[in-house]
């Protein structure tokens, strides 16, 4: 065939190229998907340390003494050393799971996909985004196995307290360097992997296959890519500023007569607030880089399990976009406690107010759409009910948060870490899954186990709630984050509900085990699965196998006829009309 | 832009010849290239053709990637006005080497003498020119205005070490270092995009230079420019 001869890259056929050094966007999207599961299970271990630590203080973890000496003895969590835990546990999440999951694990594989294209515009890009994020992975993780351990500043690294070089103390040696250069590498793997994103989606499309006509979560993953690219390419610059303050003396970011550990320090005239504008410009877009990949996947599987559209899902698609541009003016209002100018606050409390509105539509949608229709109840549709419940009630106790005045009470507390960890954590980590359930059968060839499916849902909702409620309680009644224990007088009463939510995240995190077991089970031993088995209208279902061959279409580009969601109409396949078939659609049934 | 898309279809380079078949359509049908909001794929979903335009992403992409460094510039040069705000009793005002001006020039040059190449490129391609040698002279130039351009920068460096002002001394030393450090870095991008270029254009071992790397090159190197002349204005304003 002569198609086949102008294939710009064969099918590589040696171990190597095909599964390592891998140039095919589904590869490296499974790659980016390996790479967020390692993270987030290292991740949440070093949450069970940190919860365990919080209500038992004085009691031994066996093993962690091995790990830290110094940070550790004998396997009880010193102060700084809990410090630590946290800085690299909201580092792994943020960046390599919840950046990592739904952008770039799931856009990498279906965004050609659903686009009709055979790879992405650079292959070659696209795996050395890949691998350069392993590196920036690599290199974070060692900062576990250096002197004085990693770093303690917070996934936020906010200067000076991360800005000031030699070895002031712990946590504030190698490890913090280790940390500017792991997050430096990252933003350029990030920037490669948008860039990558936005050049598939306007150049690759297949015929008829116009914008109008891409499937939400496809809009969803090319804005992100947007937000993407502008938001790392501050972080960017940031990074390497913290990296001159620590290693080359420069004063960015570290002030006059700054006395550490007994120490004056050599700096001067820097601005430690020059830091938190720098990073939040990039950090407040980067809650919604994490969150709307998830909006999208979770609209496209409603869509399908509803059986119709959304009331209007190009609605949607404004209002993520409005995200996507208001998310760029909203920065400050992480920063209502830093001493910036009061006016300020005023100013960013203003867009951050406006930013619900679009919000507060999707969540509208979402609701009208579900009012009245015959919802297929499966795993992955109620992960997505799931995301829609986290999604409000995280973001409910936002409007709090944007209030300055309320804030100043509330800032420091878990009543901020409640808020963060439903509507950006925990909902996007339900969007994550409710992706695996739904796609599963598209990158194995085989279903997963819904009843097991079923199971974990139920845990994980109710077990996340669990954690994460009582964290608001904890907050109003003035519980300060970032304390590693509650030995202090008012603290004291609080203690109970921090045990019942350290009970609660070992049970949400063994209810993981559930998924864990059903993925592996059901790659190697689950049903084989039809070709299109949720029977969704867009163009990942009509592959000619499952996982799609190399160039995705079997040596055939599609194309594509209508707009993505063609449900509740009569055709020959039934209730629904694939994009890529040149039926009309007979009138509503 | 216009001008550049005369012709493509003689530049546009596949491995293989596309068959003759679909030569009409082609006709009939230009290819619009250049990204924008159309749909691009031209044929009935046979790849024969749609394996044509690839390359074109290239011209997207770099104006992505061109947005991507002009924000990481704004972010720097951010930085440095809230880093002047933010403390005035240490920022002692520096004199600017007197060379870095001399560099602008050759800069601007690299830009005009990498037109001249395009154009010559252009006409060899369309059969004009029965010689790459005229067209590899005004590449080469270019290539050699931009090392004079990092050469240069690198004397400019020496002579602020010669005054005692290091990367620490103070923060307009340490800006000054940090934006023609991270131009250099920039620079030597856009010298390595260059020699790719000529290479390609070679012709060796069966390479072929596509329109739209040639594009992106330029693209990339005339905004390397302007992005300069930005940064030497702010340097002399704030510095």
């Amino acid at each position: 065939m002569p198609e086949q001869a102008v294939h710009v890259h064969q099918a590589p056929t040696g171990f190597i190229r095909k599964y390592v050094f891998s140039l095919d966007h589904k590869i490296i999207g499974l790659q980016y998907y390996a790479l967020a599961f390692v993270a987030v299970f290292t991740g949440m271990v070093l949450s069970w340390l940190m919860r365990i630590h919080l209500v038992w203080p004085n009691a031994p973890i066996p093993g962690l003494g091995l790990l830290s000496k110094t940070g550790a003895p004998g396997g009880i969590v010193t102060p700084e050393y809990y410090l630590q835990l946290m800085t690299m546990h909201g580092t792994l999440m943020v960046f390599f799971v919840l950046t990592n999951a739904p952008f770039a694990a799931f856009g990498n594989y279906f965004l050609p996909i659903q686009i009709g294209a055979e790879d992405m515009a650079f292959p070659r890009f696209n795996m050395m985004s890949f691998w350069t994020t392993f590196i920036a992975f690599c290199v974070l993780v060692s900062a576990f196995f250096v002197g004085d351990g990693p770093p303690l500043s917070g996934w936020t690294a906010y200067a000076p307290l991360s800005a000031v070089g030699g070895d002031p103390g712990p946590g504030q040696a190698v490890g913090q360097t280790l940390w500017g250069l792991s997050i430096f590498i990252f933003c350029i793997a990030s920037l490669l992997g948008s860039l990558n994103f936005i050049a598939t989606t306007l150049d690759l499309r297949t015929k008829g296959m116009t914008l109008s006509r891409m499937p939400i979560v496809s809009w969803a993953w090319f804005i992100t890519s947007c937000i993407a690219l502008l938001a790392f390419a501050v972080l960017l610059p940031a990074c390497l500023l913290l990296i001159l303050d620590r290693v080359a003396g420069t004063s960015f970011f570290v002030p006059s007569g700054l006395n550490i550990s007994d120490h004056m320090q050599p700096h001067q005239g820097g601005s430690p607030l020059l830091w938190q504008h720098l990073f939040w410009f990039f950090g407040h877009p980067e809650v919604y880089i994490a969150i709307l990949p998830a909006i999208g996947i979770v609209s496209h599987i409603l869509i399908c399990n509803m059986r119709k559209d959304m009331l209007s899902h190009k609605v949607l698609v404004y209002c993520m976009m409005a995200i996507g541009f208001l998310s760029y003016m909203v920065w400050g209002h992480h920063m209502f406690l830093s001493g910036m100018n009061p006016f300020s606050a005023l100013v960013f409390s203003f867009p951050t107010l406006v930013i619900t509105i679009p919000a507060t539509i999707m969540t509208l949608i979402w609701l009208g759409s579900l009012y009245g229709s015959n919802l297929r109840i499966n795993s992955a549709s109620l992960f997505c009910l799931g995301f829609i419940s986290m999604f409000v009630s995280g973001g409910v106790s936002g409007f709090f948060l944007a209030q300055p005045s309320i804030d100043i009470y509330l800032h420091a507390t878990y009543f901020v870490v409640g808020h963060f960890h439903m509507v950006m954590g925990v909902a996007a980590i339900m969007g994550v899954f409710a992706g695996t359930y739904f796609w599963f059968p598209k990158m194995t060839g085989r279903m997963m186990n819904e009843t097991l499916g079923k199971w974990h849902f139920f845990l994980t909702f109710i077990g996340t709630y669990a954690i994460f409620m009582p964290f608001h309680y904890l907050g109003l009644a003035g519980n300060v984050r970032r304390y590693s224990a509650f030995t202090d007088d008012y603290l004291v009463p609080l203690v109970p509900v921090h045990k019942f939510i350290t009970f609660a995240a070992l049970f949400t995190g063994a209810a993981q085990l559930i998924f864990i077991f059903n993925l592996f089970y059901s790659r190697f031993k689950g049903a084989p699965a039809p070709a299109n088995p949720w029977e969704c209208t867009s163009l990942e279902w009509s592959t000619p196998s499952s996982p799609p061959p190399f160039d995705n279409f079997g040596g055939k580009h599609p194309v594509v006829y209508h707009d993505p969601y063609q449900y509740g109409v009569k055709s020959s396949t039934g209730d629904y009309l694939m994009q890529t078939s040149p039926e009309q659609a007979g009138q509503t049934p | 832009m216009t001008a550049s898309r005369e012709g493509t279809s003689e530049v546009m380079a596949t491995t293989l010849p596309p068959p003759v078949q679909h030569e009409e359509e082609k006709r009939e049908r230009p290819y619009d290239g250049g990204g924008g909001f159309r749909n691009l794929v031209p044929a009935n979903g046979d790849r024969r053709v749609v394996a044509d335009p690839k390359g074109e992403p290239t011209r997207t992409g770099i104006w992505v990637a061109l947005a991507a460094i002009a924000m990481t510039f704004a972010a720097l040069s951010s930085a440095l006005f809230v880093r002047e705000g933010s403390s005035s009793s240490d920022w002692h005002h520096i004199v600017l080497p007197r060379i870095l001006f001399f560099n602008t020039a050759a800069l601007v040059a690299s830009s005009i003498a990498l037109e001249m190449a395009r154009h010559r490129v252009a006409a060899f391609m369309r059969g004009q020119a029965p010689k790459r040698s005229a067209a590899m002279l005004w590449l080469n130039g270019t290539m050699l205005l931009g090392l004079v351009f990092v050469a240069g920068q690198y004397m400019a460096w020496l002579q602020l070490r010669a005054q005692g002002l290091y990367l620490p001394t103070n923060p307009n030393s340490s800006f000054f270092y940090l934006f023609t450090g991270v131009h250099v870095i920039h620079v030597l991008g856009g010298l390595g995009g260059l020699t790719r270029v000529m290479v390609l254009f070679s012709g060796r071992f069966g390479w072929r230079l596509r329109r739209s790397t040639l594009d992106a090159t330029s693209y990339y190197w005339h905004f390397m420019g302007a992005l300069w002349i930005y940064l030497l204005f702010l340097l002399w304003l704030k510095l």
